[in-house]
């Protein structure tokens, strides 16, 4: 079964980047592909690699990276909602004029086009969020 | 054709339970995680709604709020992640109630 999932709510506020990660997580372990990870809203807050949690408890977003990079799964923010909220790659800082960026490996930063190409390209949508 | 309603919300905040449980169909199942556990309470608020319905909820998801298995009403399944994966993949369409 090929998956996109879709996130909506930021990093320890709420508990679907945690609940979306063990489903990932799980659906790779039993052979599943998951075409695309689509960070939306308050989401996007998943891919700011200056996030620094206490040592004892979970990263969440270098546990994104890692799961990416492990399986090869692209992962998109979403442009307006990155921008509202300051996630910046190198594209944005260019184009909005910053002076720094701050997005994590593994992420980068497209359009709402990637959501609805995911939902086509992929047998399920999965969505979680508050 | 049959639908994964996936519910996240305690019968105690909103009415998500209610209303999906209104809408499904006969092959259709509810899935609750996150607070949405605490419907799966034998003798709860949401118990009457669930009659009737395939019901699961997320085993993790009920340690983590301290709910025994016993207390739950006796026809729900519980599962975990990857029985999660397996409701994804055997029902055609996932619908999440947020």
């Amino acid at each position: 079964m090929k998956l996109t999932i879709q996130i909506n709510e930021g990093p320890y506020q709420h508990q679907s980047a945690d609940s979306a990660y063990f489903f990932a997580k799980a659906a790779l372990d039993k052979g599943h592909e998951i075409f695309r990870i689509f960070f939306y809203h308050d989401g996007v807050n998943n891919g700011t690699r200056l996030t620094t949690p206490p040592q004892d408890d979970r990263n969440i977003v270098s546990r994104w990276t890692e799961l990416a990079q492990e399986h090869d799964i692209d992962m998109v923010l979403c442009v307006a909602a990155a921008q509202r909220r300051g996630i910046v790659d190198d594209g944005e800082a260019e184009r909005n004029g910053k002076d720094a960026t701050n997005i994590a490996p593994g992420f980068r930063i497209s359009g709402l086009g990637q959501l609805v190409e995911g939902g086509i390209q992929s047998d399920r949508l999965v969505v979680f969020g508050d | 054709m049959s639908m994964l309603h996936l519910v996240n919300k305690s019968p105690y905040e909103n009415n998500n339970v209610s209303t999906a449980s209104s809408t499904m169909r006969s092959d259709d199942v509810m899935l609750l995680i996150e607070d949405a556990v605490y419907a799966a309470v034998k003798g709860g608020k949401a118990s009457t709604m669930l009659e009737g319905h395939k019901v699961s909820v997320l085993g993790p998801d009920l340690a983590a709020r301290g709910i025994a298995e016993d207390k739950l009403a006796s026809d729900v399944d519980v599962i975990d992640y990857a029985g999660f994966v397996d409701l994804v993949e055997s029902n055609d369409k996932v619908q999440s109630w947020l």
